[in-house]
């Protein structure tokens, strides 16, 4: 079953409304998709749709599937260990369904090893799309799909809005300032402590600024990381870096056959 | 106690596999702090004690079950405890040699029985266990250690919060313990580490020198006398033998202070100690140890005498008067100066952390010098330096904020630098590589004297890279980037600032991004060969060998491809060798076997041949050393490389190819090709569009084609027309030279010429003969000599007119071109048509004038090319005789001691003595002793010219007689015995002229030549026949003549 598991280059690049559309149209469809590549996936997908429905899992869930980014097993991974962390939080705070800021956070800062406060607070808000304060299971499902199996311009999008602070579609100095406030020693020798920041800043503008003016907008940081790929969590790690990555798939993604074996 | 363990114990250097803890006192410090705390465990956390682990802790133990009391289970061979987990299985159970533990309780309780072996036992845990930690408390309490330390005790607390069960909270507990015993250990080795001073033959140098100078009669000097043991002083600046510089001994002194006996003593770089002394009987010095050892030798005379204690500190208020005098006298600066430097003498304790270190590598230098193998310690210590400012670098990615240990100052690092690269000079690699780049001179850019701009950008960009977190770290490796790293202005700058070392350190890291960047930003850089001496320097070979391991791919290819570029140099193959480079560069060609072809590649498969590019890339820099030829061939790169060749991907067949080119210099590696069927893949190539490749190609067959059966395979599979339409194509003179190479061997066999005589080839070489650099020519002209040992090859050269700018050619002087040449010129003149334009544009006196040629080589082939000149040559004689001393040339030549060159010159003198006139010239310059001189040689084809020469110089004056006389002839009975049928007829001949005489009659019968020749008249051979039965009948007539006498 594993096989399936998809990298990042095969996946498909289906825009979020275009793979609800195939959701909802739902057999006949995927079937069109089997002639592309990734057709392994996309029949699985049809066994998934039934069995969702048995299930009784939302519709959200089968977009994370149709976008190939997730295989029907990890989703079904996510889900039991979502509601397993979610277990925990509404022993304690009596709140139903979702994992709250805090709970969030922690497991941000615990499994994936992020220490920014702000950025994971960001990161919390990238992922909580309908901005109620908690994270649902489909959001869960669906921001680990891009945590985990993002495409480039998943992960380009989803970063692009962690550091947009205030939402305007532009990354602004300030924001800029606010965002690597914390990522120079500060040496007592020098005057102004700010000094070296805003001139980071300006390094950065110099690099990522494509039309000059003086914000980065989608399109500047989109051609700045496609010429080069580090550039992707410029402002601060924002997605799990690989190595915890990989433990925190080898723990979640067990298959539960292998381990019976064991 | 991870981090203690990682960073701070001291591991030797065996690289992969299972290393150990190398026996110092640090880490024996390291190890008592754990044992105490293992021990105390049981009592102070009772409840935790009994916490089981994980996984057990497994090691071999060198403890005897019989040791094992009550509370075991013993049998012969096995312990178990009746201590149980929950399961039933027992916490400790022993299986001599292996041990298994699995709480602390019993960790606790093995140490007491181990009693005094506890260090062995703890040691042997620590080795077979790299990272206890996971192993107590499973996996993830190590990864939030990993991943930020100073977050543990928040993520810890958490888990409090959220583990409600008792065992996570004993975990906890136990993590909280392990947590600040790794602080307490950190702190002990740190406090270890600065008590550390060693000495250097410099210090101890200026110490004695300045003692000297307050040394002598009298009531104020501090010693009355201080001398050395031995005058001789070794350029490592050590007065000790060799073997006792291996003990880190520098020099033994003799003391003698006014209030104690003679003091001999020890400058070890320990510190200075009292020795066994002098040995009455030839001045032997007791190396034993006698006393403690003291950090300095000021310090031990202070101890030892009192006089001299009190001196001391006289010159030293002594000192301050002067100061407060103001300097009035200016005969007294000196001695002030000198006080001066005592004091510091007697403060050396005030080192700095940096001498230290320079210390330490003088140190190395010195046992360096004296063998070779130890040659790993550089980097050792090397690695100590780095981890110390790594340690700071990561502190500070941790987030924490702190002030940066100062940097070491480019002076002084350079100056470290120089000392490290001077001792890895004295070591000699055995290596096959003569194309080693010349040492640049290590130029820095003047401060201040006209800097770009982008020096003071660059600096800037280097700060945040020290200065930054990771985020900061990644911008300013991306905006480095986008400065000219081709150019040298930038590559300097980024040395001259301190970038390089930063750049290495951030290898260091696990953070890839960081890698990633450092690692672009290295491999452009590298392609400057002061850069790669440096990054050599400052030790990032090794680092980057072990980033070959990563999973990453792209990283692999980086850190593969920044090898490539730095291993251009010897010492730089050296090294990616000795860190097990080479076996891991051969595992990356494994990525990409079994590919499709390239229009069918995924992105996934894209990345597999980019790996297996990057590691041939660096594979082809590091075979040129012979020693890593050796070294890829084992780790199984041929098969490898073979299968690689197959595919059609280009970019990666070059590095594939130029590797094996590379390689096939070496006998081995030659079978291993023929055996891999490499040849046909390489005459595939030679089709290929790609220039580059074809010369690689032509390259690797020039190589291969040593070897009759390759020539043949080259044929068979149609790679000898490729090669010749090639040659039409001058305009890329590398491959042309590459191409005439594999002309030029393959055309060592009969059946290739032919083909290439049909391909029009000779044609074509011929008008190579101009206008082409001396590689192309070497190999044309060694083409058209093979060519020419046929009758229609040569028509076709000398109707060409290929004869005039060969002859031309003569009056070169490379050595290689003057061999082919001379080689090809004699071949022509086998044609008698070829030799009158040869003599027309007076060939033969070049050739002749190439005899005082230096080198052997030429030499020998331009004596062999004059036999045919002379035996076609119209009227020889005379013109033999026109070259004002060329006889007597000729003939000096016979004193040469190289057997090719003796033989040519045989052959050269049977030729000239055709001619009786000049026979009798060279026979005046002496030619029958040089000649006879010669007779007693096992070198067949000398023997045989050596026969022919004597046969023909018999025909003049006395010289028969003059041949016996100078004991020519006993030797060339035994000739006889040889296997070559070509000597026995030569030989045959000159023995048969030599019968002439009757004393040669006479040796030649005492030295059983009748029998020998008896069996050579039963020869196929008619000259020989002919001469042996000549040469029995005169030896016959003249026993028959004696006969007759007797009885008259």
């Amino acid at each position: 079953m594993n096989s399936v598991c998809l990298g990042k280059d095969t996946a498909l690049t289906l825009g979020r409304s275009q793979q609800l559309s195939v959701a909802l149209m739902g057999v006949n469809l995927t079937m069109d998709a089997c002639r592309r590549p990734g057709a392994a996936v996309c029949k699985l997908t049809c066994a998934e749709l039934k069995l969702g429905i048995k299930d009784g899992l939302n519709a959200c869930c089968y977009i994370c599937i149709f976008s190939f980014t997730v295989n029907k097993f990890e989703v079904k991974c996510l889900i039991s260990l979502f509601y397993n962390l979610v277990g925990d939080v509404t022993e304690r705070q009596g709140v139903v369904v979702g994992l709250d800021r805090n709970a969030f956070r922690n497991i941000l800062h615990v499994t994936f090893g992020m220490t920014d406060d702000m950025i994971m607070d960001r990161v919390f808000r990238g992922f909580d799309k309908d901005n109620d304060g908690c994270v649902s299971v489909s959001e869960w499902v669906y921001g680990l799909s891009v945590f985990l199996r993002g495409t480039l311009e998943e992960k380009m999008k989803y970063c692009f809005e962690v550091f947009d602070l205030n939402g305007d579609g532009f990354i602004s100095k300030e924001e800029m300032v606010h965002m690597l406030k914390n990522s120079l020693l500060k040496q007592p020798s020098e005057e102004d402590p700010d000094e070296g920041i805003k001139d980071l800043v300006e390094i950065t503008l110099k690099k990522m600024d494509h039309d000059h003016d003086g914000k980065l907008s989608f399109p500047d940081y989109e051609a700045a990381v496609r010429e080069e790929a580090l550039l992707l969590e410029a402002f601060g790690p924002c997605l799990p870096d690989p190595k915890s990555q990989k433990e925190f798939e080898a723990q979640v993604f067990k298959d539960p056959n292998e381990f019976g074996e064991v | 106690m991870g981090v203690a363990l990682t960073r701070s114990a001291q591991w030797t250097a065996a690289g992969h596999g299972t290393r150990n803890l190398e026996i110092t006192p640090l880490n024996e410090a390291i190890l008592k702090e754990i044992i105490i705390f293992v021990e105390s465990f049981i009592y102070k956390h009772p409840q935790e004690a009994n916490y089981v682990f994980v996984e057990p802790l497994e090691w071999q133990t060198k403890l005897d079950p019989s040791a094992f009391g009550s509370g075991y289970a013993v049998s012969e061979t096995t312990v178990k405890s009746e201590e149980v987990d929950k399961n039933g299985e027992p916490l400790l159970f022993l299986s001599v040699p292996q041990i298994k533990i699995r709480s602390f309780g019993q960790l606790s309780r093995l140490l007491f029985i181990a009693k005094n072996t506890k260090l062995k036992e703890a040691q042997a845990c620590i080795e077979a266990n790299r990272n206890p930690i996971t192993k107590i408390l499973g996996l993830d309490y190590n990864v939030i250690n990993e991943i930020n330390e100073d977050s543990t005790l928040l993520t810890i607390l958490d888990k409090i919060t959220k583990d409600e069960d008792p065992e996570s909270e004993t975990k906890v507990k136990i993590a909280l313990l392990l947590k600040q015993l790794d602080l307490h250990l950190l702190n002990h080795s740190l406090r270890h580490i600065s008590l550390e001073i060693r000495l250097n033959p410099r210090t101890v140098k200026n110490d004695i020198e300045l003692l000297k100078k307050f040394s002598g009669k009298g009531e104020q000097t501090v010693l009355e006398s201080i001398d050395y043991t031995s005058d001789y002083e070794f350029s490592n600046g050590c007065r000790a033998p060799p073997w006792r510089q291996m003990q880190g001994e520098i020099c033994y002194v003799l003391v003698k202070p006014h209030d104690v006996e003679i003091l001999c003593l020890t400058c070890s770089n320990e510190g200075v100690f009292l020795n066994g002394g002098k040995t009455d009987d030839e001045g032997e010095i007791n190396y034993e140890r006698k006393g403690e050892i003291y950090k300095d030798l000021v310090t031990l005379l202070k101890e030892k005498s009192a006089v001299f204690s009190e001196n001391m500190s006289k010159q030293e208020v002594r000192f301050s008067e002067e100061q407060q005098k103001e300097k009035d006298q200016l005969n007294e600066v000196p001695k002030e100066e000198e006080a001066a430097a005592l004091h510091k003498a007697s403060n050396a304790s005030h080192r700095s952390n940096l001498e230290k270190n320079q210390i330490n590598l003088g140190k190395n230098q010195m046992t360096k010098r004296l063998e070779p193998s130890l040659n790993w310690k550089t980097t050792v210590d090397a690695k100590e330096k780095r981890r110390l400012q790594r340690d700071n670098l990561e502190e500070k990615r941790g987030g924490r904020l702190e002030k940066p240990r100062p940097s070491i100052l480019p002076g002084r690092a350079q100056l470290i630098r120089r000392s490290i690269e001077k001792a890895e000079e004295v070591i000699s690699e055995s290596s096959s590589e003569s194309e080693e780049d010349e040492e640049p001179p290590d130029h820095r850019q003047e401060a201040n004297a006209d800097l770009p701009s982008e020096y003071w950008q660059i600096q800037k960009l280097v700060k945040y890279l020290k200065g930054g977190n990771q985020t900061a770290t990644v911008i300013a490796l991306c905006s480095m980037k986008d400065f000219n790293l081709a150019q040298e202005t930038c590559q300097l700058a980024i040395r001259d600032v301190g970038g390089l070392e930063v750049l290495i350190n951030l290898l260091e890291t696990d953070e890839v991004k960081c890698q990633i960047g450092s690692l672009k930003i290295l491999k452009e850089i590298s392609h400057n060969p002061q850069i790669r001496r440096n990054i050599v320097d400052l030790g990032g070979l090794p680092i980057m060998v072990n980033i070959l391991d990563s999973p990453h791919k792209s990283l692999k290819c980086l850190a593969a491809e920044t090898i490539a570029n730095v291993a251009k140099f010897r010492r730089a193959r050296q090294a990616v060798r000795r860190h097990g480079g080479i076996t891991k560069l051969v595992a990356l060609l494994d990525c990409g076997q079994n590919l499709p072809e390239p229009a069918y590649l995924s992105l996934y498969e894209t990345r597999d041949v980019e790996v297996a590019r990057c590691g041939a890339l660096a594979l082809w820099s590091c075979s040129k050393s012979y020693a890593n030829k050796e070294a890829i061939r084992k780790a199984g790169g041929i098969p490898l490389l073979a299968r690689l060749l197959k595919t059609s991907h280009q970019d990666m067949l070059i590095p594939v190819v130029g590797t094996l080119q590379e390689c096939a210099s070496e006998e081995n590696y030659r079978a291993a090709i023929k055996a891999e069927r490499i040849i046909e893949n390489l005459v595939k190539n030679l089709n290929s569009e790609n220039e580059q490749l074809q010369e690689h190609c032509a390259m690797a067959i020039y190589q291969c084609a040593e070897d009759e059966e390759t020539r043949d395979l080259v044929r068979l599979h149609g790679g000898l027309k490729p090669l010749a339409s090639l040659l039409n194509n001058t305009d890329n003179k590398e491959r042309l030279a590459a191409v005439t190479g594999a002309i030029w061997k393959c055309s060592i066999s009969k059946e290739n010429v032919i083909k290439f005589r049909e391909y029009k080839a000779i044609e074509t070489l011929v008008g190579l003969l101009t206008d082409q650099p001396e590689e192309v020519l070497v190999n044309v002209v060694g083409a058209l000599g093979e060519c020419c040992q046929e009758h229609e090859n040569r028509v076709i050269v000398r109707r060409c007119g290929g004869i005039q700018p060969l002859v031309n050619l003569l009056v070169g002087i490379n050595q290689a071109l003057l061999v082919n040449v001379t080689k090809a010129v004699g071949a022509c003149a086998v044609e008698p048509e070829s030799m009158m334009i040869i003599d027309r544009l007076d060939g033969v006196r070049l050739l002749w004038s190439l005899l005082k040629n230096p080198h052997a080589d030429v030499k020998a082939s331009a004596a062999w090319a004059l036999c045919p000149c002379i035996q076609n040559a119209k009227d020889a004689g005379e013109m033999v005789r026109s070259f004002v001393g060329g006889l007597e040339l000729v003939v000096n030549l016979l004193k040469s001691d190289n057997k090719e060159v003796l033989a040519s010159v045989c052959a050269a003198i049977t030729n000239i003595a055709k001619d009786e006139e000049n026979l009798a010239v060279i026979t005046d310059h002496g030619v029958v002793p040089l000649l006879s001189k010669l007779a007693n040689t096992n070198n067949d084809k000398l023997r045989r010219h050596l026969a022919e020469a004597i046969s023909r110089c018999c025909m003049w004056g006395r010289n028969r007689v003059a041949f016996g006389e100078h004991k020519a002839v006993a030797p060339l009975v035994r000739y006889l015995k040889s296997s070559d049928t070509n000597v026995h007829r030569a030989t045959a001949q000159a023995l048969y002229q030599l019968s002439e005489n009757a004393d040669n009659c006479i040796t030649m019968h005492e030295n059983g030549a009748v029998k020998l020749l008896l069996d050579m008249v039963g020869s196929p051979d008619q000259d020989l026949q002919e001469a042996a039965a000549g040469c029995i009948s005169n030896i016959r007539r003249l026993a028959l003549a004696t006969e007759k006498a007797r009885y008259t």
